[in-house]
């Protein structure tokens, strides 16, 4: 929905902007993240370039999921976990960057529009709580993990055209499809929309590893439960001297 | 070196992993403690999903426990009869601890009655075999002689059904030793650990066994218990890395050994001085998360 929503969108620019404004052109130096045992995180770069000068902003997310939060309070001096809450089809992995401050691009109510920064997405809890306090604590956990970045990254212009940024992905980076999007601003206005697919994938012995696991657990199990007696038979054979 | 886990799906450095079941392996073969309650901390600590980490490190523990068990069975230190009424009482307690963890997280209140139990549990065993482990050392230096009785007798040691125990020069009630196993096997569902730590003290002040002999028979009922955990785990949540697993158990197979080496040469009233020492470091870190204000008053539980 979001995605054809993005492509229409994207389609009426090129046509029937394309005349009055210019073109964006980007693409990422890979569009798939294969996870095998040595994967560290990655960096992936986005270049592209407009015409007719403005300002670029990128936002990467990740697939949604939900996350569970628990809040811990002071019970006659224990610190329990009373409460939790749970935040529904939140993106998975988020960040930004930009060729400029944000606020000084781009009006803040298309920002939020746009769901364009962590201040913006939404983040909302059924039913009547104490909305912010939640939304803060479930950033600060998401920012401490790295899979949110906490602030904006920068967007670097080789010249008028041309210009290049970069994302890190960190090493427990969310499995699944992220949506790239770019946008072309001039003047306080969007005037070109990009959207790239990227994929982060397990591959190799990790994927064969983890469809194991979950397509025969019960076989998985005993598998594991045979390796670890093995392990252990060899281990005292090693040692017996 | 960093390695990526396929289950846990997080980075982590081998070495580390390897010290930490090197560690914990070393600690299981001196104590015949599967050393899951030391393992899922550290494994949380070192980034892995608390999940994966207490499903994983029962995969662990039959490693370490199937090559402490044997290097014990050539000392002769293994009451299989024992053993093995210890297990038939620990599945039957899984099982109805399974039930009673249901019931009170239905209730809410799963993550106090797990911290508080082992508080209390730690920390009375701590105290008693501190204080047990100490008086007889002290005992010993002032006269030089060791205690001459093998075991206190009270009146549980005289239910029906007693049987011989060579091994563990017991002539008791077998409703005993499965009592002790149905116990162990409910706590040991409760707080996701193999128990060890709860059946070494239960085995040594309650049935009374030689101290030798309970290390070993504690592993091979720990085996079991394991076993148990990880078929139940992969199956009901996914959640056994496999390669994590591997790791951890070359480490911990390894350090099982040393650590069965070792405890042969320690006296057994050092032996429960230092168990009870480590039982109450476990307490107080336990009781210092409970005490100690967080960083953050929100915590992140990931779901699917």
């Amino acid at each position: 929905m979001r995605r054809s929503f993005s492509t229409v969108f994207f389609i009426l620019m090129v046509c029937v902007v394309r005349p009055a404004y210019a073109v964006l052109e980007v693409d990422l130096t890979s569009h798939l993240v294969a996870i095998e045992s040595d994967f560290f995180g990655e960096n992936i770069s986005l270049f592209g370039a407009i015409s007719g000068g403005g300002d670029v902003i990128a936002v990467v997310r990740g697939p949604r999921t939900n996350f569970k939060v628990h809040h811990k309070e002071n019970i006659s001096g224990l610190w329990i976990n009373t409460r939790s809450a749970v935040f529904e089809a939140v993106p998975s992995f988020y960040a930004v960057a930009s060729s400029a401050p944000l606020d000084q691009i781009i009006d803040d109510d298309l920002l939020a529009q746009r769901k364009i920064g962590v201040g913006h997405l939404g983040l909302d809890l059924p039913g009547n709580r104490a909305h912010a306090q939640w939304r803060q604590g479930l950033l600060d956990n998401l920012f401490a993990h790295k899979i949110y970045q906490k602030e904006p990254g920068e967007i670097r212009f080789l010249g008028d055209r041309l210009f290049r940024t970069k994302f890190s992905l960190p090493p427990n980076v969310p499995v699944g499809r992220y949506d790239v999007m770019i946008y072309h601003i001039r003047n306080g206005a969007v005037v070109g929309l990009r959207s790239e697919p990227l994929y982060v994938a397990k591959a190799g012995l990790e994927a064969g590893i983890y469809r194991f696991a979950q397509n025969q657990p019960l076989y998985y199990g005993i598998f594991a439960v045979v390796v670890a007696l093995i392990a252990g038979w060899l281990g005292h054979i090693v040692f017996r001297r | 070196m960093q390695i990526y886990l396929p289950i846990a799906e997080v980075s982590v450095d081998v070495f580390l992993l390897l010290a930490m079941g090197g560690a914990v392996g070393f600690l299981s073969g001196v104590f015949g403690v599967g050393g899951g309650f030391l393992m899922t901390p550290l494994l949380i600590f070192a980034g892995i999903p608390p999940a994966v980490a207490v499903a994983t490190q029962s995969n662990n523990v039959i490693a370490a426990s199937v090559s402490g068990v044997l290097a014990h069975m050539q000392r002769g230190n293994v009451d299989f009869v024992m053993g093995g009424i210890l297990t038939l009482g620990g599945f039957l307690g899984s099982f109805l601890g399974v039930l009673l963890f249901k019931l009170l997280r239905d209730l809410g209140q799963i993550d106090l009655v797990i911290s508080l139990s082992y508080v209390v549990l730690l920390g009375t065993l701590g105290v008693l075999m501190f204080a047990e482990g100490l008086r007889a050392i002290s005992r010993q230096s002032r006269t030089g002689a060791r205690r001459r009785k093998l075991h206190d007798h009270h009146w549980f040691h005289g239910l029906p059904l007693r049987m011989r125990f060579h091994k563990s020069r017991l002539y008791i009630s077998a409703i005993l030793p499965f009592a002790v196993g149905l116990l162990v096997g409910i706590l040991s569902a409760i707080m996701g650990v193999g128990g060890g730590f709860v059946l070494v003290p239960a085995m040594i002040y309650l049935l009374g066994m030689p101290t030798a002999v309970v290390i070993g028979t504690s592993l091979f009922q720990v085996i079991f218990v394991a076993i148990n955990i990880t078929i139940l785990q992969s199956v009901e949540t996914q959640t056994v890395d496999i390669v994590l697993a591997m790791i951890l158990l070359v480490g911990s197979v390894i350090g099982a050994q040393v650590g069965a080496r070792v405890g042969a040469g320690l006296r057994a009233e050092w032996l429960r001085l230092f168990l009870g020492l480590l039982v109450l470091s476990v307490c107080a870190r336990i009781l210092f998360d409970l005490l100690i204000p967080p960083d953050n008053l929100y915590v992140l539980e990931t779901l699917g």
